[in-house]
């Protein structure tokens, strides 16, 4: 089936045609062309759906690099159709909301351009079979993201933002790269599919910690887990729409993606458990914790963002643990963890994308997203207040909604921790619960201040803006997200056998429908539900003492934060850069060829010498006649001379003498040709200096520093040295025979007697050819420079 | 013959090398000049000179010399000349427009 290929290739070729004919469009928004792309694959990938929720996997594969195993592979199952539908699903609705959200850019070709671009990458990666094509795409998802947030790139903050992002994401990226080489190395394959299958023959090989490190580096940093959370806050300086989209609908979820992916190779194993579950477990406690004390809407919700998605990894951490080899098929149970997960990825992709929404309608129509201004909108956006009240009880856990489901189901995950007897898990597992716990009540307080502190209390009168609601195409995308949010409470199985199930099923191949149950809305008065009710009364009390809750922040200095930290690392490896560059780029044109000089000497000689390769023998040397003795002393005499010349004409004279006497022993090595050529050359460029002198100033005595002048010497004589013993060393032990006998068939060959000439003229002629363009060149700078007047276009200099 | 040929060259190496890692944009341009020499009785040499008759077909004697490299060097000695032709009179242009033909202080007269 090309069809999931095409899916992938789809939203590149539309932004392409795009740029080619859509960039005059003025009568109507270019929304509505894109609009069809992701409707298109959203219709393609649901019409692929009873095959995956039969258990099938598509799979189709194009050679690419097949020398080195990179195919253009892809791969759709169960966990790559919730990715592809959420993908494709919201990005429909996001494009539909910008429509109405951006009306007014200008640059908004670029706009959805990038954005097709990313959802082409981001179907890409969920798609990939093959690491390095998946990692080709989680590259091109991190770039488009850095152009989206950098989209108003007038401001400041967008920029430090975009460039905060992509520091971070491409160095997780590059980390995870590493991880996959590793894994190759490991198991022979880049396929995921072949690896989850040969990949307990591997599991005592040494470089599997680390391969799990940086396999999760990357994830971590994607999906803005502890400590890497920073970028994301400061992402929210992109439009609206892609901060719903991107930042915390679906790329965000890339890094958990990656997780889920690579639960069957890595789970069971001590490491992925704790690094996943603890690191998931501070990301939950502290993105809900810091969410309190913002006061821009959009802010605290990229820190609720960035505690969900803490909340969702630390369930794939716990999920993990059912694929021990100690564990037997029955407490295969604990893989609800994994349903759970899933179950709530959705449904946070549902209530957080209507809640970006809401408060993007509320930015565009108030002009504001303060929480210290804002309030009462309830009288004027009764629509948008439901909306907002069904996300934020959603995410709070509160019924009838989604997130009340899949935060009951997380709870009972972390109360079930306990029940495991392997990995020390015991002795921590009371500890799960409980900061789940706390960190939902903080949860709730924030939820309860998006709902409340905006559409509740005095209404603050905005001048100038008359707040009403927005246009109906604006609130239509949102209402459909909380449409899902209340459905999904409904109709929770629909949702859990079509789509959850065989998601589950790709991550534990052996587990069957059964095992996995469904998702009941009421299960009693248990130990969950108690713990929900705990959390709305002591969220209700926090929430009126909010301003002393406020104070423990008190404990938090900003200047002691990763941010920091950050801020302070790139600013210092600027200077550190700076540094470094100032240091051998001088300008000076001596310095520069003495590092070539140095580098030459040291890597050769030093080469020749570790490589033992200097040899010497004087057995197919010619005898010298008296002759070449004398031009050779002479010429060795004059090159040493004129170094002490002390004026220019003598150094010139000096430079023609040793020219005529190679001239003498072109002669004598039967070269009539060049003999020929070099006399009359030498005449003409001793001529041409002799010329230029006139123009130029008379050589002043100069003295040379000591130092230097040793330096100097030391560089001459080692590159001389190299250079002697090299040639000495390739004369001596010839490898191969000289081709020049083919050659001296030239007459039969090319019609010519004088084997030189025909080289150049007929073997060779394309060479030569080549040496008169460059003469012409050289001609025309020639010219260039002698016509250049001295003060033409110097107004033009900048300084 | 061969060693001394590239004795010869390495000698004017050094010469070329250091007259390059000079002050006076003069003196570079005759390090080229020279280095190029250098270069020439390099190649000569690496053909070696078992050869003992012009390169011309129908010259009498066994064994001719060998023909590449001096089609090679033939080749060389004119992109050497265009080379060192634009070499002047880029110096000369330098010299007309900042007064000097020391390279350290064309640097200076750039950031003025």
């Amino acid at each position: 089936m090309a069809t999931i290929n095409l899916a992938i290739l789809l939203p590149f070729i539309a932004a392409i045609l795009l740029f080619l004919f859509c960039r005059n469009i003025k009568k109507f928004h270019i929304g509505w062309i894109v609009l069809i792309v992701p409707a298109i694959l959203f219709i393609t990938l649901m019409r692929q759906l009873p095959q995956i929720t039969k258990g099938n996997t598509i799979i189709n594969s194009t050679s690419w690099i097949p020398s080195y195993d990179i195919n253009f592979v892809t791969h759709l199952d169960g966990l790559s159709m919730i990715f592809g539908l959420l993908i494709t699903g919201i990005g429909t609705l996001v494009i539909i909301y910008s429509i109405y959200y951006l009306a007014t850019e200008r640059l908004i070709l670029q706009f959805y351009i990038y954005l097709l671009l990313f959802m082409g990458s981001m179907l890409g990666v969920v798609l990939s079979d093959n690491l390095i094509m998946l990692y080709v795409f989680w590259e091109l998802t991190s770039i488009s993201s850095f152009l989206l947030i950098a989209f108003w790139f007038q401001r400041k903050g967008s920029r430090y933002g975009a460039k905060k992002a992509l520091h971070i994401t491409v160095l997780g990226g590059f980390a995870m790269l590493v991880g996959f080489l590793m894994l190759y190395n490991v198991t022979g394959t880049f396929s995921v599919q072949e690896i989850i299958a040969t990949i307990g023959q591997h599991k005592d090989h040494p470089l599997i910690p680390a391969i799990i490190i940086l396999v999760l580096l990357g994830a971590f940093t994607k999906s803005a887990q502890f400590p890497f959370h920073i970028w994301l806050p400061d992402a929210m300086e992109a439009p609206t729409p892609i901060s719903a989209y991107l930042h915390s609908a679906t790329m965000v979820k890339a890094g958990i993606y990656i997780v889920a992916r690579f639960t069957p190779v890595f789970g069971g194993e001590a490491i992925w458990f704790w690094a996943v579950s603890v690191v998931g477990l501070i990301t939950l406690f502290w993105g809900s914790l810091t969410a309190i004390r913002q006061t821009d809407l959009k802010a605290l919700l990229a820190y609720s963002t960035i505690s969900q998605l803490g909340l969702i990894m630390t369930l794939f951490g716990v999920g993990s643990v059912s694929l021990h080899p100690n564990l037997n098929i029955e407490t295969i149970i604990y893989s609800q963890a994994i349903f759970a997960a899933l179950f709530h990825l959705i449904n946070h992709s549902t209530f957080k994308g209507a809640l970006f929404m809401v408060i993007g309608i509320i930015d565009f129509q108030v002009g504001t997203r303060d929480l210290r201004r804002l309030g009462g909108l309830i009288a004027v956006m009764p629509i948008s207040f439901t909306i907002a009240m069904i996300g934020s009880f959603s995410m709070a856990g509160l019924p009838p909604f989604n997130g009340f489901l899949s935060k009951e189901m997380f709870f009972t995950a972390m109360l079930q921790l306990k029940d495991f007897d392997i990995m020390n898990i015991q002795a921590f597992a009371g500890m799960f619960p409980v900061i789940a716990w706390i960190a939902s009540i903080f949860t709730f307080l924030y939820s309860m201040m998006i709902v409340f502190l905006t559409f509740f209390g005095p209404y603050n009168e905005q001048p100038d803006v008359k707040v009403e609601e927005p246009k109906l195409g604006m609130l239509v995308p949102p209402i459909i997200l909380s449409l899902f949010v209340v459905g999904i409470f409904l109709f929770p199985n629909v949702l859990g056998d079509y789509l959850i199930k065989p998601a589950v099923a790709s991550i534990y191949p052996n587990i069957t429908d059964d095992l996995i149950g469904d998702i009941a809305l009421w299960h009693g008065f248990n130990t969950e539900l108690m713990m929900t009710i705990g959390i709305v009364i002591i969220g209700i009390i926090l929430f009126i003492f909010r301003e002393y809750v406020r104070k423990i922040f008190i404990l938090f200095p900003r200047s002691l934060s990763f941010d920091t930290l950050y801020n302070n690392t790139i600013v210092k490896i600027d200077i550190f850069a700076k540094k470094i560059t100032n240091f051998y780029m001088t300008g000076y044109l001596k310095h520069y060829f003495a590092y070539i000089f140095l580098f030459f000497s040291l890597v050769l000689g030093g080469a020749l010498l570790y490589l033992d390769a200097f040899s010497f023998s004087l057995a197919g040397d010619q005898p010298v006649d008296i002759f070449m003795w004398i031009i050779a002393i002479l010429i060795i005499v004059t090159g040493i001379v004129i170094l002490f010349s002390k004026s220019r004409l003598t150094a010139i004279v000096l430079n023609g003498f040793i020219g005529f006497s190679i001239a003498m022993l072109f002669v004598l090595l039967r070269a009539p040709d060049l003999a020929l050529t070099q006399l009359v050359i030498e005449t003409v460029s001793t001529a041409l200096f002799l010329l230029c002198f006139y123009f130029l100033p008379e050589w002043k005595p100069f003295v040379i520093e000591k130092r230097k002048k040793v330096i100097h010497i030391i560089i001459s004589v080692s590159v001389g040295v190299v250079f002697t013993v090299i040639a000495l060393s390739i004369k001596s032990g010839r490898l191969f025979e000289s081709v020049a006998t083919y050659f001296e068939k030239a007459d039969e060959l090319a019609g010519g007697q004088n084997i030189v000439n025909t080289i150049l003229g007929d073997f060779r002629a394309f060479d030569t050819m080549l040496e008169v363009v460059v003469l012409f060149i050289a001609g025309i700078g020639v010219y260039t420079l002698i016509k250049y007047k001295k003060d033409k276009g110097a107004d033009k200099v900048e300084d | 013959m061969e060693t001394l040929i590239i004795i010869v060259a390495g000698v004017l190496v050094t010469s070329a090398t250091y007259l390059i890692l000079s002050q006076n944009l003069i003196r570079v341009i005759l390090g080229t000049g020279v280095l190029t020499h250098a270069v020439h009785l390099l190649i000569m040499a690496m053909g070696g000179f078992s050869g003992n008759v012009v390169p011309i077909i129908g010259e009498k004697g066994n064994t001719y010399a060998d023909a590449l490299p001096q089609a090679l060097i033939l080749t060389s000695i004119v992109i050497n000349f265009a080379v060192a032709a634009f070499f002047l009179v880029l110096a000369y242009q330098v010299y007309n427009r900042m007064n000097t033909d020391d390279l350290s202080k064309l640097r200076r007269y750039y950031h003025e």
